[in-house]
């Protein structure tokens, strides 16, 4: 899987340079590296076991749910725990609309519904900020979860939903990695577009972004619906492979959580940055799962504190630390050896 | 009428659940997910001392308080105040807040799962009619009600007629301008963090009393507890047991007059109808 | 910084140590390997860590007792290896995976509840593994029998359970032991809602009138106002298809009340052994979910089980597992190799004497099972079931004590 982290890394996210067309060629080869990448983690599945896929999958999943987090979160700096609401959305719509429309359709008809829905709710939430947003969209994935328990109640459906698609698991696994680089593309187009220039002013400061004559209004909704969007899709693609969808399940705030310090443990400035923290982080939990049975949870909370004490940047920071560095020893060792060179 | 009781005494339990936080988040601005945990403890602390000595569960305060405080005021020395010295914002501390104090939970849930085992923990105590207006009511319902009261009333009074109360106020107000009067804001910060982690875990030996409580539950205590805060306005201690109350009335309202079933719904868009109005909650002030 | 290095010097010793065990534990290539995947931690934990670990770790310990699996190359200890799933269905997929690919296990048992057991049965059927599924209650077995030919139910259906539920109380009415009037309540998630949806044609087959009939949320912290409303309703029986936190909760606040109905049955937990050690005698005549009959077999298990495992076990699903695994048992054992086809085939064409009674799963199905049982002296006697032919009489709920 590190080999999507390398197909992540060179694209470019604030270079957006003179050129009318808009692509540069640096941007054409970052594309086709990124392209190339994707294409190699689409084999993992055809050569790793079982196992492997599954750890693949879960690393898909979270991929596609932290990116499309980032793409809202990142540039506002507005936490959203809403993540599970529209990732238990989508999966519902396909749970209950199984037996009225073909599979495919409803994972499109998740999309647009997540869509909708985000936009009404993001409409509704624009005024309030900072740790008011953060409960609030904890708050309206629990609320979600109650309308839809008690109308399963009222109409006396059942709670849980079978969900039979027949998928193998490297379907599963190329549909998520699809939606992922989907996810991708739409992020790295944001962040050349003007919304995307829109937006970064708008994190800066945005008292300037009004000044500017920025309606910021518009574009933190637009975010916050093609975030969810990709949420919902998820939720509508997992839903299959879990085969049966209940509230607790499919809503459970736990996942919002989880996506949000994945999120947060790679960084969000950077398109890449969340990739950076769901491969390690999977990958670490699945060590101490695997090999800490009895104590999984002591651990992993262990090994977390550990990470947000010792990586305080996120594993992005970590990475352009040790970049700057480099750079930095390239530099004093050029300088020695010119003054070296000189002496002599 | 037996609305309005129950409706306060299902908001006693709430305050119970939020004030510690309040505290904590409010004054020491640290958004403790582990709070719950810390409930939780307190709780089973409970059951362990009640079912060992079958002594009145108010006694195990005597020992949970103290060890709940000593306890939170190492966590914030330990683990807190690197992080609030590296923040180099608000928002910066926030959210290494909230990533350490996640991985806290998970830390004390281990714990409490190796100490107390997996179970569903839970004793009989006080559950017996007390009849007010000639309804009857859970004795010992009732009796939390009268200690979340004491609570209440003593953390109002201490904050707002003492120094100490004094210096923490002032705290949560602006912390720089605190330390500029003399006030050492990182002691001031610590004991408001150990006193919601006391006040917390007490909350949790008086709950205990008459919910059944097990090792990973506590998570279900922090979101309760982090939506009256927010509810409440952050800065205000009257703000979260106000909004502990009025989620309290409402949910007994809506399940007695409504549907049982809608009555967490009606919680949840009660709290956002709330801050739509008001996006800094009921008592909050518009930071600056 | 000595902090620092301190911390990670102790985590490097934890995680050596920890390694250190792992490839003691996998050296003897005789012992056998069982996987076990269940929720430690979650939602569904305190359930499993009665139900569900116990049993294995009391059915390790006893074969390992007796010096092993005899099989056809002689005796074979066994070993279990526990993952924790955290109560989340990626963590059950993987988890299974792991078990089946990286640790490769020679059989796995069942995860836990519905749902979990329901998303990993794909993986049983690649690998072969029978999935002898257990705390899974769902009214599409034949489908999902249709659809894998590994897996195995031994509870009965949603509806078998609000049927049986709802057939007591018919018979009291019919004996004119109680009045027509019932009030319904459940909690509003998963089996709570299925049962509730079930139960409310039954009722009214059998000539019952719901004077109430509500659900309420999962984790709802005061259930007094339910059990007003209930009570107001006046009654003569009292229905609550609830969970474990809730069942608690009912109880005690019908015993504040003086909801003094004849007939007061919750669904799932009062089974629990730590229901009556909460009310002691106020939970006598209590009906609900489950059920066990009393026999010296099953007092043997009861103590075994306490002393092997350090916790009670409860009146419901524990003696069932416990009777699955010693089917398994005797599966592994008739057929004298880990192949799991062959078990499987010996599973699905023998019967088992077990410690409630000889048992047949021929078609995928359990014979027999109890669906509600009553407190009665201390022990949670069988009053109704499936396939049984002796059942305690039911008795009248009197009062809270």
């Amino acid at each position: 899987m590190t080999s999507e982290a390398q197909a992540a890394a060179p694209v470019p996210v604030t270079k957006s340079t003179g050129h009318r067309l808009g692509i540069t060629g640096r941007e054409w080869r970052n594309l086709a590296i990124a392209a190339v990448l994707f294409a190699l983690a689409a084999v993992v599945p055809l050569v790793g076991s079982g196992y492997v896929q599954s750890i693949a999958i879960s690393i898909a999943i979270y991929t596609a749910l932290a990116t499309s987090w980032m793409l809202f979160s990142g540039p506002t700096n507005y936490i959203s725990l809403a993540t599970a609401a529209f990732f238990g959305s989508g999966m519902y719509i396909v749970a209950g609309g199984l037996d009225l429309a073909p599979y495919p359709v409803l994972v499109l008809l998740a999309g647009v519904a997540g869509a909708l829905f985000a936009a009404v709710v993001g409409l509704a939430t624009l005024r309030i900020s900072g740790v008011y947003f953060v409960i609030f969209s904890l708050g309206l994935a629990e609320l979600v979860r109650q309308i839809i328990t008690w109308l399963q109640h009222v109409l006396g459906t059942m709670s849980g939903l079978y969900v039979y698609v027949d998928r193998s698991e490297e379907m599963f696994f190329w549909q998520l990695l699809a939606l992922t680089a989907v996810v991708y593309l739409v992020g790295w187009w944001i962040g050349r577009s003007r919304l995307g220039f829109a937006l970064r002013i708008i994190g800066n400061d945005e008292l300037v972004a009004v000044h500017c004559g920025i309606n910021t209004a518009r574009a933190k909704v637009i975010l916050f619906v093609i975030s969810s969007t990709f949420a919902a899709i998820a939720g509508a693609l997992v839903a299959p492979r879990w085969s049966y969808v209940e509230p607790t399940i499919a809503f459970s705030p736990f996942l919002s959580f989880q996506v949000v310090i994945m999120a947060l443990l790679g960084g969000v400035h950077r398109l890449w940055g969340p990739l950076l923290g769901v491969i390690p982080f999977t990958l670490l939990w699945e060590l101490i799962s695997a090999n800490f049975p009895a104590q999984t949870t002591l651990l992993l909370g262990a090994a977390f504190l550990l990470i947000v004490y010792f990586i305080p940047n996120g594993v992005v920071g970590l990475i352009e630390d040790a970049l700057r560095q480099r750079g930095e020893w390239l530099k004093s060792l050029r300088l020695l050896l010119v003054r070296r060179s000189r002496d002599a | 009428m037996d609305i309005i009781i129950i409706g306060l005494l299902l908001g006693a339990t709430y305050a119970l659940m939020a004030m510690g936080l309040q505290l904590q988040y409010g004054v020491a601005r640290i958004m403790n997910l582990a709070n719950g945990e810390m409930l939780i403890a307190g709780a089973f602390g409970t059951f362990w001392f009640y079912t060992a000595s079958n002594a009145s569960p108010f006694y195990a305060l005597i020992g949970v308080i103290p060890l709940a405080f000593a306890v939170n005021w190492a966590i914030y020395r330990v683990l807190i105040v690197p992080l609030v010295r590296r923040a180099r914002n608000q928002g910066q501390l926030e959210v290494d807040c909230i990533l350490a104090t996640f991985g806290l939970s998970f830390i004390l849930v281990g714990i409490l799962l190796a100490v107390f085992g997996g179970e569903y923990l839970s004793y009989s105590y006080l559950a017996r009619p007390i009849f007010i207006l000639g309804e009857p009511y859970g004795l010992n319902r009732v009796a939390a009600f009268i200690g979340s009261l004491v609570l209440c009333l003593g953390l109002y009074l201490w904050l707002h007629r003492t120094r100490p109360g004094l210096a923490l106020r002032a705290v949560s107000v602006n912390p720089a301008a605190a330390g500029l009067v003399s006030i050492n804001v990182t002691r001031a910060s610590a004991l408001a963090f150990a006193l919601g982690g006391a006040v917390t875990a007490a909350g949790g030996v008086l709950l205990s009393m008459f919910l059944t409580f097990d090792a990973s539950l506590g998570v279900v205590f922090t979101l309760k507890a982090l939506i009256i805060v927010i509810l409440g306005g952050v800065s205000d201690i009257r703000g979260a047991i106000l909004a502990a109350f009025i989620l309290g009335l409402a949910e007994t309202t809506v399940a007695s007059l409504v549907d049982p079933g809608l009555t967490l719904a009606a919680a949840y868009l009660l709290f956002m109808a709330i801050l739509l109005v008001r996006p800094e909650g009921l008592l909050g002030r518009r930071s600056s | 910084m000595r902090r620092r290095e301190l911390l990670k010097y102790g985590a490097a010793t934890t995680v050596a140590a920890s390694f250190g065990q792992r490839i003691a534990r996998a050296a003897d290539p005789s012992v056998i390997k069982f996987g076990v995947v269940g929720p430690k931690t979650g939602p569904l934990a305190p359930g499993a860590a009665v139900t569900h670990f116990p049993n294995f770790k009391l059915w390790a310990y006893e074969i390992n007792q007796r010096g092993g699996l005899k099989l056809k190359d002689g005796m074979h200890k066994v070993e279990l290896i526990e993952y924790d799933d955290r109560t989340q269905p990626p963590e059950t997929i993987k988890a299974v995976e792991r078990l089946a690919t990286v640790d490769k296990v020679d059989f796995i048992m069942p995860v836990y509840a519905t749902g979990f057991n329901l998303a990993v049965a794909p993986i049983y059927a690649k690998y072969n593994y029978p999935l002898v599924t257990q705390a899974c209650v769902t009214d599409q077995m034949d489908q999902l029998i249709k659809r894998y030919p590994n897996i195995f139910f031994v509870q009965g259906s949603t509806t078998s359970f609000a049927q049986a539920a709802i057939d007591i109380l018919k018979k009291l009415k019919d004996d004119k032991q109680i009045g027509n009037k019932v009030a319904v309540v459940n909690v509003a998630d998963d089996f709570g809602i299925e049962l509730a949806n079930a139960g409310r044609p039954i009722f009214k087959k059998a000539g019952f009138d719901i004077v109430y009939d509500k659900s309420y949320p999962l984790g709802t912290q005061d259930l007094a106002p339910v059990v007003k409303a209930a009570k107001a309703a006046n009654p003569d029986a009292f229905v609550a298809w609830s969970y474990p936190p809730d069942t608690f909760g009912l109880a005690e606040q019908a015993k504040i009340e003086g909801l003094n109905v004849k007939a007061y049955y919750s669904a799932v937990a009062t089974a629990f052994p730590g229901f009556y050690q909460k009310f002691g005698p106020a939970a006598e005549n209590v009906l609900g979910a489950g059920g066990i009959k009393d026999t010296p077999e099953i007092r043997a298990y009861y103590k075994a089980h306490k002393e092997a495992t350090g916790v009670d076990a409860d009146y419901w699903g524990s003696p069932f597992y416990y009777s699955l695994l010693q089917m398994i048992t005797q599966s592994i054992e008739g057929v004298g190799s880990m192949d799991l086809k062959a078990i499987t085939a010996y599973l699905k064409s023998h019967t088992f004497k077990t410690i409630v009674g000889e048992l047949d799963i021929r078609n995928q199905k359990l014979d027999k099972f109890y669906t509600v049982g009553q407190w009665q002296n201390g022990f949670f006697n069988a009053v109704a079931g499936v396939g049984f032919t002796d059942y305690s009489p039911v008795k009248l709920k009197t009062s809270w004590g």
